[in-house]
């Protein structure tokens, strides 16, 4: 008889036994040993069907393509950029694309990207060796001039998102300012004020330390609501 | 002589009291403090992140580097002098030992993980209190593990097996045998396992149960503590 020994969102722990018996598979997050399913992380517990996940809470990031992120440039070679996205090894980012412009032969790399800039950047490809390739080839992407960053578990970018965005586009509504969070938990806030780009980075940290808290939207709204008032 | 009452009171099978707290340094991907009795360690996670220079690098996995330091004002200034030295290299050395084999460090090849140990205070224990925090703060940090780490140091005074000896049952004057060890709570697996002095079969295997029993308590103080992290409003 298999049993599940754990509700859905609950927290675990690295050890915790998920399951009982060999009709629960372990899902990303999970090990089995013997006849058991125990968790290898600290997350919360979402059960796809027979599969036991576990939703990382803490933890670096790894990046996947089709990410949004936010880099900062770090080097530059004859024929492509170096780009650190917050994660152990380098990303880079090839001339081809650099820019949805032709760039002529001969041309000065650093009139596109120079080392210290922070762009906006997408992921296309992630080897098993961990090499990272980049793009700037889509629409939305784009060098951020100005601003500030401010780093989140990248586990709790959802959170700062929302469902379908909601919570950014209540943080962003509420403020007036213009944020991008990427994948990679780093979270581009540039607002009309230095007190707005302040109460935007607050709304962002509340939502870091209280991201496991069920009803975050109405929390952030009335954060919002009262420091506004002050 | 025999041992027959404890320095401090307790039973023989009895911890010193416990305290831990997960997250303690805000700037680390991962931190946790862990007290028992008066002594103190604090460890800090930083990582994975590109290791150089190079040939350090392991094309496998990641390394992980233990930094263990006792401070300047932790101790009783009797035995040994805080600060780096032989002593403490070694002890980062079975740090590593007794938490790799949980780690899943295969994620992150030709990486490195830096643990920091700091101990703030020490009344004997100070590996075993050093790696109950390690271990939190890895687990906090959000690697992938196979179950926590508990340690523990068991031993003999006089001719006593006793659990969680602090510096004065070590200095003991009929003789006292140190035992740190570390286990896996979930499997019961041994990742450390020190011995100093002279010890019968008997009085080890004694000291041995008693301190896998006393893992018990402490992984459950670990998972609490952890647990409390991640659940608070």
């Amino acid at each position: 008889m298999s049993t599940l020994l754990v509700q859905e969102k609950q927290v675990v722990i690295p050890g915790d036994v998920l399951a009982e018996g060999m009709e629960f598979l372990p899902g990303k997050g999970a090990r089995r040993e013997n006849d058991n399913v125990i968790a290898t992380r600290v997350g919360i517990v979402s059960p796809n069907g027979h599969v036991i996940h576990i939703i990382p809470l803490s933890g670096g990031y790894s990046p996947r393509a089709n990410d949004v992120v936010i880099g900062e440039i770090k080097d530059m070679s004859y024929s492509s950029w170096f780009v650190d996205i917050g994660y152990p090894y380098e990303a880079s980012l090839s001339l081809k694309e650099a820019s949805s412009e032709f760039i002529e032969r001969g041309a000065s790399l650093s009139d596109y990207f120079s080392i210290g800039d922070i762009v906006l950047i997408k992921v296309i490809n992630v080897t098993k060796e961990g090499n990272i390739d980049l793009t700037m080839r889509t629409p939305e992407l784009r060098k951020l001039r100005g601003g500030k960053i401010v780093t989140v578990a990248s586990p709790k970018i959802p959170r700062v998102v929302g469902k379908l965005g909601s919570m950014i586009t209540l943080i962003k509504e509420k403020t007036g300012c213009h944020i991008f969070a990427g994948q990679n938990g780093r979270v581009w806030i540039q607002g009309p004020s230095p007190a707005a780009e302040k109460l935007a980075t607050e709304a962002i940290m509340l939502i870091d330390k209280k991201a496991h808290v069920s009803g975050l939207t109405a929390i952030v709204s009335s954060f919002l609501e009262k420091s506004k008032k002050e | 002589m025999k041992y027959t009452k404890r320095f401090d009171g307790r039973k023989f099978d009895e911890l010193r009291p416990i305290q831990a707290r997960v997250g303690v340094v805000k700037n680390a991907m991962g931190s946790a403090e862990f007290k028992i009795g008066k002594t103190h360690a604090i460890a800090a996670v930083y990582g994975p992140r590109e290791l150089f220079p190079k040939f350090l690098q392991l094309s496998d996995r990641a390394l992980l580097r233990c930094h263990y330091n006792m401070m300047a004002f932790s101790g009783s200034g009797e035995r040994v002098r805080p600060g780096p030295s032989r002593r403490s290299k070694e002890i980062s050395m079975v740090t590593e030992k007794a938490l790799e084999p949980v780690v899943n460090l295969g994620e992150f090849p030709r990486a490195v993980v830096d643990v920091y140990v700091e101990l703030i205070q020490t009344d004997a224990g100070t590996r075993c209190a050093g790696i109950c925090a390690a271990a939190l703060a890895l687990a906090d940090a959000g690697f992938e593990m196979k179950d926590l780490v508990a340690a523990i140091s068991c031993g003999v005074v006089g001719d006593q097996p006793v659990v969680d000896l602090n510096k004065e049952e070590e200095d003991y004057e009929d003789g006292a045998v140190d035992i740190p060890i570390a286990v896996m709570p979930h499997t019961g697996q041994v990742t450390l396992l020190q011995l100093d002095g002279e010890i019968d079969p008997e009085h080890l295997r004694k000291a041995l149960d008693m301190g896998k029993k006393a893992c018990e308590q402490i992984a459950d103080a670990q998972r609490a503590a952890l647990r409390a992290k991640y659940t608070e409003e």
